[in-house]
């Protein structure tokens, strides 16, 4: 174990794999000579040289389309963007050629790629620079989608996604780039598909996903004064979902608050709420309640963009009624 | 568009109900919170309060009559409306009347939903536009008979036999939750949900009496005389009785009664029946197998004394609970005692009063009666008869001598409590009464 | 191959100071005949309504399809939009198995699931068979990337119509295979209509083979009419790719002769236009006569020859048909490859 940063985790995970993978490159825009925008992939050009590690223009469209096709030829793209509100120009690739190569051609062709880059809000960009994408992603069949919340998850997940013969859609928080944990030094991978029980409870389910993760384990302590005790769950992969974990949660808490960055209307709220609904029905002591960002484009002012973000007081405020405490 | 008032069901095992009296004519203002009718149920008379105001625009049910529930009895005009002469409510007549055996944990039924909708009459086109309808709340009222209880509490209270139309909600909304259903399953009442459904009776034959009719008034049953009826007839009937008897010798617990009465300096007045109800209590904490209720598929043994105490009333007879009797001093019993008493024979009590008893007592002691059989009250599977005392000539150590002396006969449902459980709480019992002391503990 | 005239080393055409033997140029001709013929049945077909959805003809186009892959070693990559018979054909998958996926048969050559659109056959490196207009194009550079990046010499032939050649994706791409000189050669079909808007009505710089200048990547205008002056050119496209250069653009002339798509009736242009390109410059007559004028064949042999094919093809259609429909159970097949079992959706599984 050693205690580095989030971002240090991702570079960890994609050095270990690039050196055993030869197929394995990495390419965006910024990813080499400048070190990356957020210095994840700092170092990696001196380690591997201009053939694997590739800058490219500012050129989503394009260079996700060449990932799919050097994929489909037989390569292991790692295609950073510098943030996902830039990947909107590459849906087209991502959603109908990446998503279905392996369906349209009956299995002939296939594209294993990992498509990462920062996701959700950063702070103060305003509105183009700060969405949650993942609903998109997790509704299409072909994509698996996967969120780390910490330092440890980063790494091991990232590893597991490089390894898988699918795309993933690889979606990281800027705001956590900073942040330090514990993680397993050399190869650390963690299977995907698998929830974490980041804090355990008894009377209250709490799912979060990627920088909600912290605010929701803050809340629980905050519950915890209460006389509210949370069970904290992050699904970490977000499609395809780990609901047994979650199922089985509510199952002993009887009630559960589902967080998410990103927008409320079809949102991966409704998905796991619907979940619950459809196999946990009889655990339900109180319907499962949402926190999500407000339905409005991110306005950049700081007291409007912390307004428009789920808060842990939200969270609490959310728990408490669902617990029916007065 | 005017509003229909139709008779609700009152009670856990209602399933008509009387007009006992009007409070309210016709033309009447009607604010809510007044008082629109009395309803005599099955177990007492219920005032209905006023809900939705306006002026009392027809009486449909007159006094005196008996209405299922869910039928129109009663409508009322919205503030200004005309109500077109020839407006009848919909349900008179075809309402969605309960099963008679009303089950009192009732399942929403989509019918009469259905049938709500079916029958609204089509809006006239030009105003059908205008005309905002939230689907969700007419649905809503015509279900409104919908128990409200989280999936969780329902499936709980499936699970502990418990019939959640008897709890009230704590959550949001009124909601049942599981906290609800643990708090009932703790006082160990509400039994008497779909396990202790009782079977609808065969009606009995009705034919010309053989009685000439100059011979005797034909006094018209109250709902409370039929309720007693059904339910004792369905116990002669469903439950295999069996009977205990044996004699306590009273002095000791009449000494000691003499006693704390008199140290009481008028704070309280304790009867002999205050101090059995305890003894009983105790009793069945010793012998937990006999206070136990019968299921198909499981025995019911109750974790608290619930006793029920029957009162005779005017017309006839109810039997409101002491509930965790095991857990109480003879005064709080005692106090309590009185209090239900009165307002059972004011026709007061609340359902939650008298239903949810585990065990009962019935004492004709101060009528004379030295020793008698009752009906066991189920879904409880005992009820101890209690004779009077009186001084007999006792044996004992070879010498006769005079005791104060007390019959006591437990009636037991053989299903679940057999005679030798049943022996051996008569002996628990005996020993409290006999020594008395221990009920002060 | 089935030619009447005697064959010898030395019978052929030279074209350009390019020889063709008699053999290959009867095998370029019997592959656009065939295709040619393959293409009316399929209209016929979609008549009958015995093949669904879009369907997208190339009928007159035949040259390009068949001239690119003459030129092409069998390893290069090829690449192209939804207008795909003629590609797949040439690019030697078994017609039976184009015909039934026409067809929505289990042995399709993607099993039914694609169509029309998405015809793939990774044995003969041909990788679709993309419905996005200007989609596979950065899918092309792709390949050639991989290509390059193992150095095995392979050109990815990355085809687009006149239409697609607006998509900004295109110079996208143009951009990076010239920046990092992938070995790519971008193949324009013009064939005059983006669906039913002629080129001057799309395009601000109608000689599409410049469309690359401003990225450095060469381009040459070729008669997409003369299979052989397709060959040709193509052939040093392909080498000027090979070799390290960089992209080239290759913009091919050529014609359509049905609508866009089965349900276009193409009103946007007149009879007499589509007559002139069909009889004045059909790339198959113009093979045949060239052949008749070189001795190689006679018009007799042509018509026996096509004859043959009708035969073929009629036959190739009879056996696609009575082909079954795709069990159900592959409805779940191939969506994943790396299926995860305990989480949802669960893999192969409704709800």
């Amino acid at each position: 174990m050693s205690k580095i940063t989030y971002r240090e985790a991702l570079n960890q995970a994609m050095c270990n794999e690039m050196e055993r993978d030869e197929r394995v490159f990495l390419m965006g825009e910024e990813v080499a000579e400048y070190n990356g925008a957020y210095k994840v992939s700092q170092g990696m050009l001196d380690k591997f040289g201009p053939r694997r590690v590739i800058d490219t223009p500012i050129t989503e469209l394009g260079f996700t389309g060449l990932g799919v096709g050097a994929a489909m030829a037989g390569l292991r793209p790692i295609i950073e963007f510098m943030t996902w509100n830039f990947a909107v120009l590459a849906t087209d690739q991502i959603v109908n050629a990446a998503a279905k190569m392996k369906y349209m051609t009956a299995g002939q062709y296939s594209c294993p790629m990992v498509l990462r880059g920062a996701g959700g809000a950063a702070a103060r960009v305003s509105s183009q620079h700060s969405q949650a994408f993942e609903n998109w992603y997790a509704n299409i069949p072909g994509l698996k989608v996967v969120m780390p919340s910490n330092p440890a998850d980063a790494k091991g997940l990232l590893a597991a996604s490089i390894r898988d013969n699918d795309t993933v859609i690889f979606i990281e928080n800027e705001i956590n780039y900073g942040d330090i944990g514990e993680v397993p030094e050399g190869e650390y991978i963690i299977p995907l598909g698998k929830a974490d029980i980041k804090r355990v409870g008894k009377d209250i389910t709490l799912v979060a996903h990627s920088r909600m993760t912290g605010y929701a384990l803050a809340a629980a302590e905050e519950l915890a004064k209460m006389g509210i005790d949370a069970e904290v769950v992050d699904p970490r992969t977000i499609r395809p979902l780990d609901e047994a974990t979650i199922l089985a949660s509510v199952a002993k808490t009887n009630r559960a608050v589902v967080i998410e960055e990103g927008w409320r209307f079809a949102g991966i709220g409704a998905e796991i709420s619907a979940r619950i609904m459809e196999k946990g029905f009889d655990d339900l002591d109180a319907p499962v309640a949402r926190v999500t960002g407000k339905d409005v484009p991110m306005p950049y002012a700081a007291n409007l963009e912390s307004y428009a973000l789920p808060s842990v007081a939200e969270i609490v405020e959310a728990a408490r009624v669902t617990c029916n405490r007065a | 568009m005017p509003i229909d008032v139709f008779m609700t069901q009152l009670s856990p095992t209602m399933t008509e109900g009387k007009i006992a009296r009007w409070l309210k004519k016709e033309g009447d203002e009607l604010v809510s919170g007044e008082v629109l009718v009395e309803i005599e149920t099955d177990k007492a008379t219920m005032e209905v309060e006023v809900i939705e105001e306006g002026t009392l625009h027809k009486i449909i049910a007159a006094e005196g009559t008996l209405i299922p529930v869910g039928t129109a009895i009663a409508v009322i005009a919205e503030d200004g409306e005309e109500v077109p002469a020839d407006y009848m409510p919909e349900s008179t007549g075809e309402a969605p009347v309960l099963e008679t055996t009303a089950t009192a944990d009732i399942p929403a039924s989509p019918e009469p939903v259905a049938q709500a909708i079916a029958t609204t009459p089509a809006p006239d086109p030009v105003t059908a536009q205008t005309v905002e309808v939230d689907m969700a709340e007419v649905v809503r009222a015509a279900n409104d008979k919908r128990i409200k209880a989280s999936p969780l509490a329902r499936r709980l209270a499936k699970q502990k036999g418990i019939n959640i139309a008897a709890i009230t909600g704590t959550g949001p909304k009124g909601r049942i939750v599981k906290a609800d259903i643990e708090k009932a399953s703790k006082r160990g009442i509400n039994l008497g949900g779909q396990s202790f459904t009782p079977v609808a009776l065969r009606p009995l034959p009705t034919g010309p009496m053989p009685y000439h009719a100059d011979e005797y008034d034909a006094i018209e049953n109250s709902m409370m005389r039929k309720a007693i009826s059904r339910r004792l007839t369905e116990s002669k009937q469903q439950v295999p009785h069996f009977y205990l008897s044996m004699d306590v010798q009273m002095d000791r617990l009449m000494d000691l009664r003499a006693q704390l009465n008199e140290s009481a300096d008028g704070a309280f007045k304790l009867s002999v029946n205050d101090f059995i109800v305890k003894a009983v209590a105790k009793a069945l904490v010793d012998v937990p197998a006999a206070n136990a209720s019968w299921t198909d598929s499981h025995t019911y043994q109750h974790k608290h004394a619930h006793i029920s105490i029957a009162v005779a009333i005017e017309g006839g007879l109810i039997t409101p609970v002491v509930r965790f009797s095991e857990q109480k001093s003879i005064v709080e019993i005692s106090n309590e005692i009185k209090e239900l008493a009165g307002k059972a024979r004011e026709g007061a009590l609340k359902p939650e009063e008298y239903t949810g008893g585990t065990f009962s007592i019935s004492n004709l002691g101060m009528y004379g009666i030295k020793q008698f059989n009752a009906i066991v009250n189920p879904p409880e599977g005992a009820i101890l008869a209690v004779g009077g005392t009186e001084e007999r000539a006792v044996a004992e150590n070879g010498q006769v001598v005079v005791k104060k002396m007390m019959t006591l006969t437990l009636s037991c449902d053989h299903r679940v409590v057999d005679g030798a459980v049943g022996a051996e709480y008569l002996n628990a019992l005996k020993k409290h009464i006999e020594c008395p002391a221990s009920v002060l503990i | 191959m089935a030619g009447k005239k005697k064959q010898d080393n030395t019978a052929g055409i030279t074209h350009e100071g390019r020889f063709y033997s008699a053999e290959r140029l009867h095998a370029m001709h019997d592959m656009m005949l065939y295709i040619r013929r393959f293409e009316e049945k399929a209209g016929q077909m979609y008549g009958l309504k015995k093949i669904g959805g879009f369907c997208h003809l190339c009928n007159g186009q035949e040259a390009v399809c068949v001239g690119m892959r003459e030129a092409a070693d069998s390893k290069d990559y090829m690449m192209t939009s939804y207008r795909d018979h003629g590609h797949i054909l040439a690019s030697g998958t078994e017609p039976t198995a184009v015909m039934a996926e026409l067809l929505g048969r289990a042995g399709g050559v993607v099993g039914g699931k694609g169509g029309s659109m998405h015809m793939f056959d990774v044995k003969n490196n041909f990788a679709g068979g993309n419905g996005i207009v200007g989609e596979q194009v950065p899918i092309g550079i792709g390949f050639g990337f991989a290509s390059q990046y193992r150095d095995d010499k392979r050109v990815s032939i990355t085809i687009m119509g006149d239409g697609g050649v607006n998509q900004g994706a295109v110079y996208e791409s143009f951009n990076m295979a010239a920046l990092w000189k992938l070995p790519v050669v971008f193949v324009i079909e013009n064939n005059q209509y983006a669906m039913g808007t002629s080129l001057s009505r799309a395009s601000a710089e109608t000689h599409l083979y410049k469309r690359g200048i401003s990225f450095k990547v060469p381009g040459i205008q070729v008669d997409g009419m003369d299979v052989l002056e397709v060959e040709r050119k193509m052939g040093e496209a392909l080498e000027h790719a090979r070799s390290g250069k960089g992209p080239m653009i290759v913009e091919m002339m050529t014609y359509r002769y049905r609508g866009h798509s089965m349900s276009d009736p193409a009103t946007y242009r007149t009879r007499d236009e589509v007559d002139e390109w069909r009889s004045g410059r059909d790339p198959i007559v113009r093979l045949q006569n060239q052949m008749i004028e070189a001795g190689l064949a006679t018009e007799a042999d042509f018509k026996q020859k096509d004859r043959d094919i009708k035969k073929d093809v009629g036959a190739m259609a009879k056996a696609a048909e009575a082909q079954p429909e795709p069990d159900l159970s592959v409805l779940w097949d191939d969506v994943i490859t790396d299926e995860i079992p305990n989480a949802y959706p669960y893999p192969r599984q409704v709800g």
